[in-house]
């Protein structure tokens, strides 16, 4: 039984973007927050704090979820990935983050990371999506900038839709 | 915003847990995928001072086809349950319902147990599992009960659950090759329903109907499909008879009206469908 008081703070261990890394959190910390101010990890954002925007959705065990309805103590011992996981140790942006560099997918950048995470997750159990499925994962992701058309556009051209 | 300070506590197994939950009763909250609980611990809705975290308890984590019933553990996620290969053959109701509650994102998480203790009125699981005439099994030191649905949620985001107890699954009974059919109207894809509808053919021509988001708690009827004028006027009365609420997002007027309209194209689903 894994018990943490609530003034009391532990260390935790996990994996982030495939490295072993541990800090202090206390039970209430978010792993929104511990990823961004204990970590360092400020590639997630963090926009409406429960769950609805998904701004801040990260991979825990290849899986997409919100990480603020997460908390840290709940990532003990899992593989955390986030946006920076995604392009190569050179900085060259996988095929995914190439295509929405491509299409305009982003204005102010906000969402992206979240968006990103999501579809990592996705397009490696179904690689081959209709638009109407790609559209209702989207639907999980708010953006204030785009309209959503552009970042069709680059899901589409990441998946080889419509050519 | 941020939760409130708690203790949290992550116990091994079952019998761990109810002791917990004994000990701690109304002081403490079990979190399983937090889908609903951890955004309202955010927005400090809900304030206890103890989470219990059973989401790795792994005698929770399993899907049991029983025979008559399909058994979900409390730590199964909706999405676990949605990718079940066998969930169209033995429960087609949740399989079509289940891609509306909320986000492939928040599926990953949610459990089937979590929505059923949180008993949202407009919610599709505790729906489904009214209208499948499903049970929740619960658990204390005390030994295990199982409740109907209908004697499980009494109202709005209130349920027969004592204190010391935890849902420890779901049973929903199989429909062998019944048909059904769901459909719900939502201002967006993933938001809470204003109406959600599900239907059933129980037998030799009779439907059964059931209806979230009019009332604190499903409502599920019978009807007899004598004529072709029998769910019309089922649905005309159950429209009037009905205490429907109000929110932001609907008055009860508009509620009335949803379900008039939406309800019998749904049977009318389910009757094509079981033919």
């Amino acid at each position: 039984m894994r018990r943490v008081n609530r003034d009391q703070k532990v260390r935790i261990s996990l994996s982030l973007n495939g490295r072993k890394t541990s800090a202090e959190t206390e039970p209430r910390m978010l792993l929104s927050d511990f990823l961004r101010h204990s970590l360092g990890a400020t590639g997630t954002h963090v926009g409406c704090e429960h769950g609805v925007c998904g701004c801040c959705t990260v991979l825990i065990d290849g899986t997409a979820v919100r990480s603020c309805l997460t908390l840290a103590v709940q990532a003990e011992g899992r593989d955390v990935k986030t946006v920076e996981s995604l392009a190569g140790s050179d900085g060259k942006l996988n095929k995914l983050q190439q295509a929405f560099q491509n299409n305009h997918a982003l204005q102010c950048g906000f969402c992206t990371p979240g968006i990103l995470m999501s579809f990592t997750d996705y397009l490696a159990r179904n690689p081959n999506p209709t638009e109407e499925e790609l559209r209702e994962v989207l639907s999980g992701h708010i953006c204030r900038c785009t309209g959503y058309a552009g970042i069709m556009a680059a899901l589409k051209e990441a998946v080889g839709l419509g050519k | 915003m941020k939760p409130r300070p708690f203790d949290y506590i992550r116990p091994d197994g079952v019998e761990e847990a109810i002791a917990l939950l004994a000990e701690y009763g109304d002081d403490a909250r079990v979190l399983a995928g937090g889908q609903s609980l951890m955004a309202m611990l955010n927005l400090r809705l809900a304030d206890p001072s103890v989470l219990i975290d059973i989401a790795r308890i792994p005698e929770l984590d399993a899907i049991r086809d029983l025979g008559n019933r399909i058994e979900v553990g409390a730590a199964v996620t909706q999405n676990k349950l949605l990718a079940w290969p066998k969930l169209a053959e033995k429960l087609p109701l949740l399989a079509a319902a289940l891609p509306f509650v909320g986000h492939f994102q928040t599926r990953n998480k949610g459990t089937v147990c979590g929505s059923i203790a949180h008993a949202d009125p407009s919610s599709e699981i505790p729906l489904s599992l009214a209208t499948l005439e499903g049970e929740v099994v619960l658990r204390s030191k005390r030994g295990t009960r199982s409740l109907a649905a209908k004697n499980f949620q009494l109202d709005m985001l209130t349920t027969a659950r004592e204190a010391d107890e935890m849902i420890t699954a779901v049973r929903f009974p199989v429909m062998d090759g019944r048909g059904t059919a769901f459909r719900e109207v939502a201002r967006r894809h993933g938001d809470f329903a204003i109406i959600a509808v599900a239907a059933l053919i129980d037998g030799e021509g009779i439907a059964r109907l059931g209806i979230g988001g009019m009332s604190g708690a499903p409502v599920v009827r019978r009807i007899v499909l004598d004529d072709g004028a029998a769910v019309k006027d089922a649905v005309e009365n159950l429209a009037a008879e009905l205490d429907s609420y109000e929110d932001l997002h609907a008055s009860a007027d508009l509620r009335r009206d949803i379900l008039r309209n939406l309800a019998p194209v749904v049977v009318e689903e389910a009757v094509k469908c079981a033919a």
